[in-house]
């Protein structure tokens, strides 16, 4: 779990660096989308490693789940834990957040539930990821369900990126503080920089 | 005052329940055992089938006393046993959950006893150093650190009563096994058997129904002595390197 979180941390940053890059304007935007379909080869090798990894961490999730479920078969009267609610809520918080991320590719990325999204092309008659955002974003349902995907992943990652500082060893009583204090910074400014596309376009602060 | 209490009552091969029982005229300076024992004396004196709850040096350092009290192991004070929790934690009318460790790997034996064997057996597969007997050693002829021996002293809080697991959602066992683990890693004397006694410890742990870590660190809080999860991190680290060492390169910390 650990080692595929850093990696799919890593994605996350520079997803969302990319998706600000709507805010410099469309010419920005679409150069920086051709710019990483540059070689078919390079970008399904890149697809295929990145479902990889969602997978390891898919299914590392269920069999922990399955195994820890098992290794509590009576459940207290009632519970009173220190824990916190995110970090006994993942796999919750991480099933709302795979269907987000199926719903997502089959909206942005392979265009199954918007097939018009095909016939957006920019001036140079390439694919206007930009054209295709604005009109992705004015639908104020596709717009709650965006907002309450990066809810979630935020929320995952409030306990998630400490978690696998902790889980591959890097964290001590020194360290945990500044660790716990910047992981929680993170899912905040990963919520702020990822809702800020949808939030923009639906209220035409980007148009 | 006067109190009620709900407690899991249990019988080999049998589900288990919640039955109702009153205390009457506790004093507030009498501990939590010594409340269980009144009311033990009274089902005693009646007939009935006591409460079976274990209990050993009452003083918080055996740690034998293995309840769960009002959803809390070991009741809800700070950094204490349920040994030495006392009544006055509680109000006159509360009505008490009492209740036993649960995990599958701690199976109930009758009512609140459960059998922590499991702990026993990690024990025996790396809690110890290999040394030959003979006359003691000089006092300092080892140097150790005084960082390491610090940390070390720390780890050895730990009295082993399971607290750990039954906070646990996952039943782990991973701040008893990483503080047992750690105790003995961190000094000269362990540092030999270092990756072996990890992957024993924790192969142990794995093979004996514990769940795994999910870092909620319901552990820490629930913890009589204080043994922190950095531990735990230690225990990861630990195990990382050992296997790295033992399954790819064929070698040892030692070696």
């Amino acid at each position: 779990m650990g080692v595929s979180g850093v990696l799919l941390v890593a994605f996350l940053t520079v997803h969302m660096l990319g998706n600000l890059q709507i805010f410099l304007g469309a010419h920005a935007l679409n150069s920086y989308a051709h710019f990483l379909k540059i070689s078919p080869e390079l970008l399904w090798g890149f697809r295929l490693a990145m479902l990889g990894i969602v997978a390891v961490h898919i299914l590392a999730a269920i069999a922990l789940t399955l195994e820890n479920n098992g290794a509590r078969p009576v459940d207290y009267l009632r519970e009173k834990s220190a824990a916190s609610y995110a970090s006994r809520t993942m796999i919750v918080s991480g099933i709302i957040v795979a269907l987000f991320i199926a719903y997502h590719l089959l909206h942005f990325t392979a265009h199954v539930t918007n097939p018009e999204f095909d016939l957006l092309l920019d001036e140079q008659a390439k694919p206007d990821v930009y054209g295709m955002v604005i009109a992705g974003f004015s639908n104020p349902l596709t717009v709650a369900i965006y907002l309450i995907g990066v809810l979630l992943l935020s929320w995952h990652l409030s306990h998630g990126v400490s978690s696998m500082f902790q889980s591959l060893g890097l964290r001590n009583r020194r360290s945990a503080c500044l660790i716990d204090s910047a992981a929680y910074l993170y899912a905040v400014v990963i919520f702020a920089g990822m809702a800020a596309v949808p939030a923009a376009v639906y209220f035409k602060l980007i148009s | 005052m006067n109190v009620t209490l709900k407690v899991w009552r249990q019988s080999a091969g049998e589900k288990g329940r919640f039955e109702r029982y009153e205390a009457r005229n506790c004093n507030p300076n009498m501990s939590f055992l010594e409340m269980l024992d009144e009311v033990n004396e009274d089902l005693t004196n009646s007939g009935k089938e006591p409460i079976v709850f274990e209990h050993d040096c009452r003083e918080g350092i055996c740690g034998c006393c293995s309840l769960v009290i009002n959803g809390e192991p070991h009741g809800p004070e700070y950094r204490v046993a349920s040994c030495q929790t006392y009544m006055r934690s509680f109000k006159d009318g509360d009505v008490i959950t009492i209740e036993p460790f649960r995990s599958k790997a701690f199976p109930v034996i009758k009512d609140l006893l459960v059998n922590r064997g499991a702990f026993d057996r990690i024990i025996q597969a790396g809690g110890f150093i290999s040394v030959s007997t003979g006359s003691a050693p000089d006092a300092n002829s080892i140097p150790v650190p005084k960082v390491s021996a610090d940390l070390s002293m720390d780890a050895a809080a730990c009295i082993g009563c399971g607290a750990c697991v039954a906070a646990c959602k996952n039943g782990a066992a991973m701040l008893f096994v990483s503080a047992k683990a750690a105790h003995l890693n961190l000094l000269p004397q362990g540092l030999a058997e270092k990756d072996r006694r990890v992957l024993a410890m924790v192969g142990t742990m794995d093979a004996e129904g514990f769940g795994s870590c999910s870092n909620t660190y319901a552990c820490e809080a629930a913890c009589p002595k204080g043994i922190t999860v950095d531990f735990i991190a230690k225990l990861n680290r630990d195990y990382a390197l050992a296997s790295v060492r033992t399954k790819l390169l064929g070698t040892d910390v030692a070696a």
